[in-house]
């Protein structure tokens, strides 16, 4: 019997037990405890699912947390893996091959907090991990989980940063890699792919097109773990690690608000899920704090339904240079709602050119050079600042995802020379610059 | 009017494990009590008691989101390709 790994044909994965699951090693999952789903409540085994056998609800990981201390934690690696008592990963994981993500540096940004008018900003900047975007932590956990079930392929459908980091993780791992992406994506994503894996392809069609086609050939071809469709409960659990990081590096208590930029929704749900464990876990003190999500106008379907007032997201055609935040039908975009509203928060989008002058803004204030994603988070942050919707006196973090490298496209016709010159002192005299 | 359905992975207990069958009728909405008629039950686990589509359920005809389209109302000319796909997959 071969691995499965696509959803299993049965009424509930309770009664698919008979020999077609995979053995699972003991504790290969951690402290997990199983899938649950978001939606119902339904509880099933930990496998390869992610859509609840009752409501098509997202399935999620519930743990059984053994008592987790600072101390603990701080003695662990300056990775990611410091948390692996509170990922679906087991104990033994730094001794699989892996990329090793993660403890990106937590800036104080006082030249941007000054122009933007807020007392205390802080930037977490993710632009620095391996694949130099966030998506190295979401994928180190859903390699943990294709490893754990036994897969032979290594997947992913990705507006780039994903694809980046799949191609990247399973080179490492030596497990062959499979990623789709839009055909107009970033030429920088592209190649930053392509160099990983032979098996890049170029889908014909917007980031919802090819989800759809990674969702159906999930459920044709056993043994693939794409790690945002059926491995997408571990997968998704990687993003807790921001979260966490951020509390700690503040000394290990919370924000009073953050800014964080929404596609799918997935990153934002998974950081309020972490501040939420972090204080069952009694490992910062409880407090309110506010969570705001950012998007693009040209591809903005929460930010629009929360101004809206309603529950219910309208999927979009994406078109915007924010192209890795362009998700048209986000998987986690009414839990987006549910947090930024019940936080006091909210959902905001901002124009192309917004996003241009932010990463540009970032750039010349604080020395980083973010994507685009980071440029509409930063560009949201500065909006709701103006429009009063955030409180510029209390204590705020900005997440930068991605590094700028990959959309340099996005802002090549803003900056350039200040001036061309010859090589004299003259010339240089006349530009006015000294 | 013939057309094809694509049948997801946890569905397919109400298809004997096909993956694809075939049903009939001119407009989505047809074709789901035409497919409850073959299949007993399908149709709810699609359609929600408000008669609307579950909000983790996408459904295309073609290669279209029926949303963009007339939802349950949207046409579906003979030898249309519609497929029923869970929507809580993504994260880019
Ligand atoms: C740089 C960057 N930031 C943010 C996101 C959005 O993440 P999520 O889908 O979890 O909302 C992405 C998704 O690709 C990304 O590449
Ligand atoms: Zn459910």
């Amino acid at each position: 019997m071969s691995t499965v790994v696509a959803e299993q044909a049965s009424p509930t994965p309770e009664s698919s037990d008979s020999g077609r699951k995979p053995t699972l090693r003991e504790g290969a999952f951690g402290n997990a405890r199983a899938l649950t789903c978001r939606e119902c409540g339904h509880e099933i085994p930990l496998g390869p699912h992610y859509a609840c056998s009752e409501c098509f609800g997202p399935l999620e990981i519930a743990y059984d947390f053994p008592a987790v201390t600072r101390e603990q934690i701080e003695a662990g690696p300056r990775n990611i893996w410091r948390y692996k008592a509170l990922l679906p990963v087991p104990d033994d994981i730094e001794q699989s091959p892996n990329m090793e993500p993660g403890f990106t540096r937590l800036l104080k940004a006082h030249n941007l907090g000054r122009t933007l008018g807020i007392d205390n900003l802080w930037v977490k900047d993710d632009s620095t991990n391996p694949t130099n975007s966030f998506k190295d932590r979401v994928v180190a956990c859903a390699l943990s989980a294709a490893t754990e079930f036994h897969s032979k392929v290594f997947a992913c459908p990705s507006t780039g940063n994903l694809a980046n980091a799949v191609a990247a993780a399973g080179a490492r791992a030596g497990i062959k890699t499979v990623v789709f992406i839009p055909s107009n994506l970033e030429k920088p994503k592209q190649v930053n792919s392509a160099v990983y894996t032979d098996s890049l392809v170029a889908v014909n069609g917007n980031y919802d097109d090819v989800n759809r086609l990674a969702s159906e050939i999930a459920g044709e071809e056993d043994g693939w773990a794409f790690v945002n469709v059926n491995v997408r409960p571990y997968y998704a659990e990687g993003s807790k690690t921001l979260g966490y990081e951020i509390a700690e590096q503040l000394g290990w208590r919370l924000p009073d608000q953050i800014v964080i930029p929404v596609a799918s929704g997935s990153q934002l749900t998974k950081v309020h899920k972490a501040f939420q464990e972090l204080i069952k876990l009694g490992l910062v003190e409880e407090k309110p704090y506010k969570v705001y999500g950012a998007q693009a106008e040209g591809c903005s379907p929460v930010s629009v339904a929360y101004k809206a007032g309603v529950d219910a997201i309208r999927p979009v055609k994406p078109d915007t240079i924010a192209k890795s935040l362009a998700i048209g039908n986000p998987a986690d975009g009414i839990y987006v709602l549910d947090i930024c509203r019940e936080t006091g928060g909210a959902v905001e989008d901002i124009t192309d050119d917004q996003v241009r002058e932010a990463i540009v803004l970032l750039a010349r204030t604080e020395g980083i050079f973010t994507e685009t994603a980071g440029g509409t988070t930063v560009g949201v942050l500065k909006k709701l600042v103006e429009t009063g919707q955030l409180d510029p006196t209390l204590e705020t973090v900005v997440i930068n995802t991605g590094h700028g490298l990959k959309t340099l496209d996005a802002v090549s016709d803003q900056v350039g020379p200040a001036a061309t010159i010859d090589p004299s002192y003259a010339s240089f005299a006349a530009t006015g610059i000294a | 009017m013939s057309v094809s359905v694509r049948i997801p992975t946890i569905l397919r207990t109400y298809t004997g494990g096909d993956s694809e069958v075939s049903a009939t009728g001119g407009t989505l909405a047809e074709v789901l009590d035409d497919l409850d008629a073959s299949y007993a039950g399908i149709k709810g686990r699609i359609i929600d008691e408000a008669g609307q589509l579950r909000r983790f359920v996408n459904v295309y005809v073609g290669s279209e989101d029926v949303r963009f389209l007339d939802n349950l109302e949207t046409a579906t000319p003979d030898g249309t390709q519609i497929s029923v796909i869970p929507a809580v997959a993504g994260g880019c």
